[in-house]
């Protein structure tokens, strides 16, 4: 593994996750640096989803599921007993595959993470809401209808609404999902330069089934096969010289 | 061409068998309302809906009756709306989905289908007897109220079950706990589901003869209910007195036709109000 001056942000340690029976990731060591951008590529069904998941303990609330191994961020294991779970996924943002704004105006929906963990001061409020639209490069295109329904967005601007609603609520981690699934070209190549921008302030772990995107926005690129990590390393070493053949294969197309 | 020509008529048979099917039934509807609006309307008078029967119920109106009725409905609503809702958001948000919940649901399903006779009988036992609440209107409403549990809860959880997944997991991503995301980010948008299945439950509660002639409907009673103790004329009992049990039924029958016109108007108003109110909550989201 290649050394790197920023430290461990995020670090998982012989990590396993069941579905009653079924074993969707199996022994998986991994170790995201602060303030980069970690892809996480692989074949539909390798565990990429259920291991960013795992990360904000999203997948607590699946019934008959089960956690193996360790979380470690910032070195604190996050399924210890005095963490709480609730704070956690303040601390983890995540952005969903399908662009998922509330029924509620764009303004109401960055507010919501703020009115939930307790703010009321309204300006602060409504000065949290504009620096996180600005961050989410989304300011200049709704700031004239803060009072419209989120609804009415384009998909590639209800994306970048719940990158705002994220960021609202100031984390340090901030998970995606294949954030760009659900999303015409255009739009993403701009959810990718603001993924690009958003390293500067945060870590960043992203899951996409598109290799050109992890190339693009990632500066390390973990490749999972069937639930194992086959390879982590600097996203240039991956897509130029590979250590397995396996990552090899997939990144040439030769199957996924 | 040929084919094509065939599926066109078979479509436009199934087409007409289904606008037939349709218009059968509100032919039905609109025959039964006209009929009872017919030969109930001449009863309609400020006097009958404002007085107390009179000689033996062959005169006055059914005033006791109404306000009875709308009582022990809003006995039932007290009941089974806070308790139907917060079954509903348990079984659906809360309890882990096993064998026992489905085992519970089943039951739930099935307790909408006993007869209302059935939930007389038990309310005597449970409400009249062994709680000693007495034949009253208070008993009444509790038997009301069982009988339209089952209602609410089940459409409560349909109501439930239409919030998309993504309004929870949004929510509880940006650190929200569950009873947060439920109460902000899933119930505003499910009520207006919730409160029309509910409405309608009580409408159907509102016109049940069986389940109140044990627990608390009076006969006859020129006074109005002062307490929760006290038995009550209701409008379903009442036009069932007056259709069969009274001493000069052809001289009455006017009178109960005006009874059921008015039962009927009580509950399709009930109904109505539902479709307002879910169109409402609806719009006000928007």
């Amino acid at each position: 593994m290649s050394n790197d001056s920023h430290p461990v942000k995020i670090k998982t340690e012989n990590l396993d996750f069941y579905y009653g029976q079924a074993r969707a990731l199996k022994n998986v060591t991994i170790g995201c640096f602060e303030k980069k951008v970690t892809a996480i590529i692989g074949p539909s069904g390798c565990g990429k989803s259920t291991f960013i998941r795992t990360i904000n303990r999203m997948n607590d609330v699946i019934p008959g599921t089960r956690v193996g191994g360790r979380i470690l961020i910032d070195g604190q294991d996050i399924h210890a007993p005095d963490v709480d779970v609730v704070e956690l996924r303040r601390r983890v943002g995540m952005v969903f595959q399908k662009p998922n704004p509330f029924p509620k105006s764009i303004y109401d929906n960055i507010a919501y993470g703020l009115r939930i963990n307790g703010l009321k001061d309204k300006r602060a409020i409504e000065a949290t809401v504009e620096k996180s639209l600005r961050g989410a490069a989304l300011w200049d295109e709704v700031k004239d209808r803060l009072n419209d329904n989120a609804f009415a967005l384009s998909g590639g601007q209800q994306q970048r609404l719940c990158i705002a609603r994220a960021l609202a609520v100031e984390p340090e981690v901030i998970l995606f999902d294949e954030p760009c699934s659900a999303i015409d070209p255009i739009a993403t190549a701009k959810i990718e330069d603001l993924i690009e921008r958003l390293k500067t302030d945060y870590t960043v772990v992203i899951v996409t089934h598109n290799m050109q995107q992890a190339a693009r926005v990632s500066d390390y690129t973990a490749f999972m096969m069937l639930g194992e990590l086959v390879e982590f390393d600097r996203t240039g070493k991956i897509f130029t010289a590979p250590a397995h053949k396996l990552t090899e294969d997939y990144i040439t197309g030769r199957f996924g | 061409m040929k084919t094509s020509t065939r599926k066109g008529i078979v479509q436009a048979i199934g087409f007409f068998a289904l606008r037939a099917a349709m218009g059968l039934v509100l032919a039905v509807l609109l025959l039964f309302l006209y009929d009872i609006g017919k030969k109930g309307g001449g009863a309609i008078s400020w006097e009958f809906l404002s007085q107390a029967p009179r000689r033996g119920m062959t005169e006055g109106g059914i005033f006791p009756a109404i306000v009875g009725t709308f009582l022990v409905t809003l006995i039932t609503a007290v009941l089974a709306v806070p308790l139907g809702m917060s079954a509903a958001i348990y079984l659906h948000e809360y309890a882990r989905q096993s064998r026992l919940t489905r085992l519970i649901r089943l039951s739930i399903r099935n307790l909408s289908g006993v007869p209302s006779i059935v939930y007389g009988l038990f309310g005597v036992i449970l409400f009249v007897n062994v709680m000693r609440f007495g034949t009253s209107i208070l008993s009444a409403g509790l038997t009301l109220g069982l009988m339209t549990l089952p209602w609410t809860i089940t459409a409560s959880e349909e109501a439930l079950k239409t919030i998309p997944n993504s309004y929870r997991e949004g929510a509880m991503a940006l650190g929200a706990t569950k009873w947060q995301t439920i109460r902000t980010n899933v119930l505003p948008y499910a009520v207006p589901g919730m409160l029309t299945g509910t409405v309608l439950g009580l409408a159907r509660a509102a016109g049940e003869t069986a389940p109140i002639m044990f627990t608390g409907a009076a006969f006859y009673l020129p006074f109005l209910p002062r307490s929760l103790g006290d038995q009550f004329m209701a409008l379903p009992y009442h036009l069932y007195i007056m259709a069969t049990q009274h001493h000069a039924i052809q001289q009455v029958r006017p009178l109960a036709y005006g009874t059921a016109l008015v039962l009927i108007v009580l509950v399709l108003g009930m109904n109505m109000t539902a479709v307002v109110l879910r169109y409402r909550l609806r719009r006000k989201q928007r």
